[in-house]
């Protein structure tokens, strides 16, 4: 029997952690459809701000209290996962609390996972009450109906009910133990020390050692197999951030956020055009292959860049970003989450082709216009507040960039007012039509 | 009649065999707009009162190319910025002070990949380091006591995180410093930024000026100081939109400071 279901333990490990992997691996493919950039410089640095706002997450506490709640559950899943590790070694070996040796490290341990699984049951309350009771600007937004609000409610009860069961799971262990229950008892006497689940003993209170083990057992089990469920929903939701974050600070921009990044293709055509050496009329080299001149700015994921392809499976659709957003406080269509999501919603499209067909083949579909309308790209100021907020290093704005320059590099399609705006400037160096050789009239006005 | 103000030229300079201490961008808005060359002449006179030795381009400045840029004309905008680092690079420019942010961080950041390598200052930590040399005096005036909110510029404050230098100076005018409740890292934009500025806005229930202007009123302000011909711009029409224009001044930290010389 005990053989049995340390097969089956270790059968149903190693399917999670295959398909998990299958996934993973499956993202690292999608965004590696993106352009390449180099984000290797100043790993120093780079590591500081993980460091700083991802591991100590020091963008989190802005909003105090939300940020509170949300490293009192980061913390608290962390920490409860060392428990993980020994739950798996007694699942494959069919012990019992392997790492009592410990002795009163040990109890001390597992009092800390109790209380903290009591804190983040509560934090995890509240967040639900905060999505789903109160109106909070950000939680209400159009792009969250439907799948988003249902995923990030999962998740919640998810949380709750691991919590649950973990602490089920160790009421009936330190009953069973009191009984003096083989298998459970030690001993050493009482292993782990309970705080909070021995509230709980009133409840198992009359029931034989025989229900108790199907209780702790069922507990265990839903336990394990729910993280493990958790584990591969991961790449189905919003949630991935738990692990994303980290990689996607780490590559995030460290130059001020007021600088945009130079076109290098057009960097090229300028100083060709700029140098009087250059023949206009000049035939590409004998045996060169024809070049297909580079796309300017981006119509659809693959345009993007890699980073900017990560920041899309790490957003985890919070609406910090969007509550910061002047034009989306202005009732505009742009809500730089929304821009995450689509782009997300896309290339996981552009995945499913890959996956069914082997390669991509043009689906009539692109994240310009079936994702992103113009209306929402021409609503952006461009005032970064939406890259401020972002706890996890996102960059929406970049995107909105891009876009924009495929708008007008491509298609030439900015608005009248916004294209006179720039003939302006070609032609007489001012956004408005006055002449250059007026430029220093001021001086002379009094 | 007061005497046209001296403005030195670059090109003058040169003839003379000269350089200045430090260019002064003087920016579309600050060249054309009639709001904005108020704010260019009232720093001119502080240049002056400075002492500083300072030139402008004059006609030979052209747009740094920011909104092009930021509207997604890549291709435009290199092409100011190359034609503006020939002129800048073949007068040996080595600092730059502007009163655009718009200008200054295009300048400051987006240029010296380009070949443009320039130490840039906005205009309100150039004044503040003048201020801290001895060379220019800040004192209250009539502007001691008075109810004052900075707006922060997109450009210069979350871009650049320059929050401190226009505060100072107000600080310095002895003015009732008051902050909205979006400032700083959390400021709200003006509306006028990444071609914004040029182009009718998107679909909406309410302009970004009128919801900037109703945070400034929360604070009852008698003056909002901004460091942007655009932010003036927009908040001094956003003023105008909620009628407040005999109550609320809107005027850029250098017109105070030169008001508040009376020059």
């Amino acid at each position: 029997m005990q053989i049995i279901a340390q097969v089956a333990f270790l059968i149903v490990l190693v399917a999670g952690i295959a398909f998990f992997t299958r996934n993973i691996r499956r993202v690292i493919r999608n965004v590696k459809l993106g352009r390449k950039i180099d984000r290797s410089d100043n790993p120093g640095e780079r590591f500081a701000k993980m460091a700083r706002v991802a591991m100590g997450q020091s963008k989190m506490v802005k909003k105090p209290f939300a940020g509170f709640l949300h490293i009192i559950v980061y913390l608290g899943f962390i920490i409860i996962n060392i428990e993980v590790l020994e739950i798996m070694i007694d699942g494959v070996f069919g012990t019992h609390r392997i790492l009592s040796f410990l002795g009163a490290g040990y109890n001390f341990l597992i009092a800390s996972f109790e209380i903290l699984a009591l804190l983040v049951l509560l934090g995890v309350i509240i967040f639900w009450l905060r999505r789903n009771v109160t109106n909070i600007y950000r939680f209400i937004g159009n792009e969250l109906k439907g799948w988003p609000k249902n995923d990030a409610n999962y998740i919640l009860y998810f949380e709750m009910v691991l919590m649950i069961l973990f602490l089920t799971m160790n009421g009936a262990d330190y009953q069973l133990q009191l009984n003096g229950a083989v298998h459970y008892a030690q001993n050493a006497g009482i292993v782990g020390s309970f705080p909070i689940s021995q509230f709980l003993l009133p409840l198992f209170e009359g029931l034989s050692n025989a229900t108790l083990i199907i209780i702790e057992r069922t507990a265990w089990w839903l336990h394990i197999v729910g993280i493990l469920f958790f584990l591969n929903y991961l790449y189905y939701s919003k949630h991935l951030h738990i692990l994303l974050a980290f990689p996607n600070v780490y590559l995030s921009k460290l130059t001020v956020p007021g600088q945009f990044d130079n076109l290098e293709a057009v960097t090229n055509e300028v100083k060709l055009m700029m140098d009087p050496d250059a023949d206009p009329y000049a035939l590409p080299a004998e045996g060169a292959d024809e070049e297909v001149p580079e796309k300017f700015g981006a119509s659809d994921v693959m345009d993007l860049n890699q980073v900017q392809l990560l920041n899309a499976y790490t957003c985890t659709e919070c609406g910090r970003c969007t509550a910061e957003c002047p034009a989306n406080q202005t009732g505009k269509k742009l809500s730089p989450r929304k821009i995450m999501m689509d782009t997300r919603d896309r290339l996981e499209e552009v995945g499913e082709i890959i996956n069914e067909k082997g390669s991509f083949e043009d689906d009539g579909k692109q994240l310009l216009d079936n994702y992103i309308l113009r209306e929402e790209l021409w609503a952006c100021t461009t005032c970064n507040a939406c890259v401020e907020a972002c706890p996890i290093g996102i960059d929406p704005l970049s995107i909105i960039l891009d876009m924009r320059r495929y708008l007008v590099m491509e298609e030439s399609a900015a608005s009248t007012d916004l294209a006179n705006a720039m003939t302006n400037i070609e032609n007489n160096g001012a956004p408005w039509p006055y002449n250059q050789m007026d430029r220093l009239n001021w001086a002379k006005e009094n | 009649m007061a005497e046209p103000i001296k403005v030195p030229t670059m090109a003058e300079y040169m003839a003379q065999g000269k350089k200045p201490e430090v260019l002064f961008w003087v920016g579309c808005s600050g060249s054309f707009d009639d709001r904005a060359k108020k704010i260019t002449k009232a720093f001119v006179k502080l240049l002056h009162e400075a002492k500083v030795d300072f030139a402008v381009l004059g006609t030979e400045e052209s747009c740094t190319g920011d909104p092009a840029k930021r509207a997604g004309n890549e291709f435009l905008f290199q092409m100011q910025a190359a034609t503006n680092i020939e002129v800048l690079n073949g007068y040996e420019i080595k600092k730059v002070v502007t009163a655009c942010p718009h200008c200054f961080n295009t300048l400051k950041n987006e240029y010296p990949a380009l070949g443009g390598n320039y130490e840039v200052m906005h205009h309100t930590t150039f004044l503040k380091s003048l201020l801290e040399e001895g060379r220019l005096k800040v004192e209250g005036g009539k502007f001691k006591g008075k109810r004052i909110t900075f707006h922060d510029p997109c450009y210069l404050g979350r871009a650049n995180n320059v929050y401190e230098a226009p505060r100072d100076l107000l600080r310095k005018l002895e003015v009732e410093l008051v902050e909205m409740r979006k400032c700083k890292s959390n400021g709200l934009c003006c509306g006028a930024g990444g071609g914004q500025m040029f182009k009718e806005p998107e679909p909406g229930n309410k302009d970004v000026n009128i919801e900037r202007t109703e945070q400034a009123m929360e604070v009852k302000p008698e003056i909002i100081a901004a460091g942007c011909p655009f932010c003036n711009t927009m908040m001094t029409d956003g003023v105008k939109g909620k009628n407040q224009e005999d109550k609320i001044e809107v005027m850029d930290v250098a017109e105070m400071i030169a008001n508040a010389h009376d020059l």
